[in-house]
């Protein structure tokens, strides 16, 4: 079942140049992605692509310096910033990516409880995420960064969300708490919960989620199962994830030239086209969503090569 | 020319816990020594030991027999984990770039540095780009060896290989030691020429962290 729908969502930012004179800077742009229930799907990408800004697109935490256009549907009935919020808690859950968004003068036993959580099931997830007991009264201030990191992912599992939205929840864990974390995931995902699951690393990615989404100066590229990733490279559809993948220490090492543009100097048609290797004349133009090979992706060569 | 560190030991007060007990260590010029440990380990305090930033409670850190030097230009450089937190916020790119020495164009142009990022100010840059300037900025002739700690953590993998390929062509020529602190397992596979586990030197007991 599909329980997430974004399409072609825009988002951008009223901001200031000199003078006062307003510009609208566009960080977001022509965004399709889906979740279904059941599976994991990754965003992968550099930082400052936007992915930390799509997920609070999602869940209308935006400031209000901010617009978006588009369309966004929760299993399938369209949400926008207010509507969304009765299913925040119970449907949906968000881990944040900074700890600062704990609330500062609350218990975090308290927190992590929430309105619709128990006592028993909050014990036990501390237990297993190997928090100390007395941490449950304790602020946030009097908590380590990895012990804050892992009360913001026991919050999230308290419930039995629907879908979840984790925006980076392993930096600050050792591997075999992050590894233990990411079973969690798996498992819930197993049991029907979609998780859209947000994060920069790569080697990361490739071992939870089922669909990865590559990310590049705030759109999706290439939207394709896992298994193009680690066994078949050869098939993935877009440049860019390719050298991706390529770039990684256990692969070639191989690096391309050149970097992320701005989002404030944008221009026209493929964002990728000035490091690409395939490039010609029709990269210019306006460059659509296509399925290639049970994937879908945004290049006008994927189906050719 | 060789680097060691003999029996350091550091906390920060005296009655805190150890975090390094008797660690003991030497890298050679021309050498890539990764340090690998999980997190809480001490991997970033051994780095500013080395560099001198921090001074031991009790050990010594030797460059060829010699303490390393109070002023002037060490030759031993840090170069560290957030970039846009070890540069000034208040100059400059450029005046960034020239802190300690002048890099020369054919340098720069190596380095994927343009003349026309020296006047901005290092927020409009991305965290790759700062690093870039992070490391020009250390390659002063001077510099015989260079402490990396996660350097490429927080970059994407082809920033990540952009950056350790231009360091390890650079160490390649002018014969740099280097340390290398890492999580990445196959990076360290990768760029080190021996890996060395941080807890299996460190003699600190330690409870669960």
């Amino acid at each position: 079942m599909e329980l997430l729908n974004i399409k072609e969502l825009l988002v951008a930012f009223s901001m200031y140049k000199k003078g006062f004179r307003k510009y609208e800077l566009e960080v977001i742009h022509q965004l399709s992605l889906n979740v279904n229930s059941g599976e994991i799907v990754a965003v992968v990408g550099s930082s400052g692509s936007g992915k930390s800004i799509l997920a609070e697109a999602v869940l209308g935490l935006l400031p209000k310096n901010s617009h978006m256009h588009g369309e966004i549907t929760y299993k399938g009935q369209k949400v926008d910033k207010k509507s969304i919020r009765k299913y925040m808690g119970t449907d949906i859950a968000y881990i944040p990516q900074s700890i600062d968004h704990l609330d500062p003068i609350m218990k975090v036993g308290k927190q992590v409880m929430g309105v619709h959580g128990s006592k028993e099931r909050q014990r036990k997830l501390f237990k297993q995420y190997g928090l100390p007991e007395d941490t449950e009264k304790k602020y946030p201030f009097q908590c380590s960064g990895g012990m804050a990191r892992r009360v913001l992912v026991t919050s999230a599992l308290m419930g039995k969300p629907d879908l979840i939205i984790a925006d980076e929840p392993t930096p600050g864990l050792d591997l075999k708490m992050a590894l233990e974390a990411l079973k969690d995931f798996r498992e819930l995902a197993d049991a029907g919960t979609g998780i859209l699951l947000i994060t920069h690393d790569i080697d990361l990615a490739l071992g939870v989620a089922d669909r990865i989404a590559v990310f590049y100066a705030g759109s999706v590229l290439e939207v394709a199962p896992v298994e193009d990733f680690v066994k078949h490279k050869d098939r993935l559809r877009h440049p860019y994830s390719q050298a991706l993948i390529n770039a990684l220490p256990q692969n070639n090492f191989e690096p391309i030239r050149g970097t992320q543009p701005y989002a404030g100097d944008l221009f026209s048609g493929c964002l990728f086209a000035p490091r690409c290797h395939m490039r010609d004349d029709k990269c210019a133009c306006d460059v659509p969503m296509m399925d290639v090979r049970g994937g879908k992706v945004r290049c006008v060569h994927a189906a050719d090569g | 020319m060789q680097l060691t560190g003999k029996d350091i030991c550091f906390r920060y007060k005296t009655k805190s816990p150890w975090i390094l007990k008797d660690v003991s260590l030497s890298i050679e010029s021309g050498e890539r020594v990764g340090v690998v440990g999980p997190s809480g380990y001490g991997k970033s305090t051994l780095a500013r030991i080395l560099s001198g930033y921090e001074k031991p409670v009790s050990g010594e850190v030797k460059l060829d027999g010699k303490d390393l030097p109070g002023k002037g230009y060490c030759p031993v450089q840090l170069i560290y984990q957030h970039p846009e937190l070890s540069v000034n916020p208040r100059l400059k790119m450029g005046d960034i770039l020239h802190e300690a020495w002048t890099p020369d164009k054919e340098l720069l142009d190596r380095m994927g540095i343009e003349k026309k990022w020296f006047t901005r100010w290092p927020t409009e840059l991305s965290g790759g780009e700062l690093q870039r300037f992070c490391i020009a900025r250390v390659l002063a002739p001077q510099t015989r060896f260079l402490i990396c700690d996660e350097i490429t953590t927080m970059l994407d993998a082809i920033t990540q290989a952009q950056i350790w390929h231009l360091l390890l062509e650079e160490c390649e020529k002018r014969n740099l030691g280097m340390m290398i602190i890492t999580h990445n397992k196959s990076l360290a596979e990768r760029v080190c020429t021996r890996v060395i586990e941080l807890p299996e030197l460190n003699n600190v007991e330690r409870a669960d962290v």
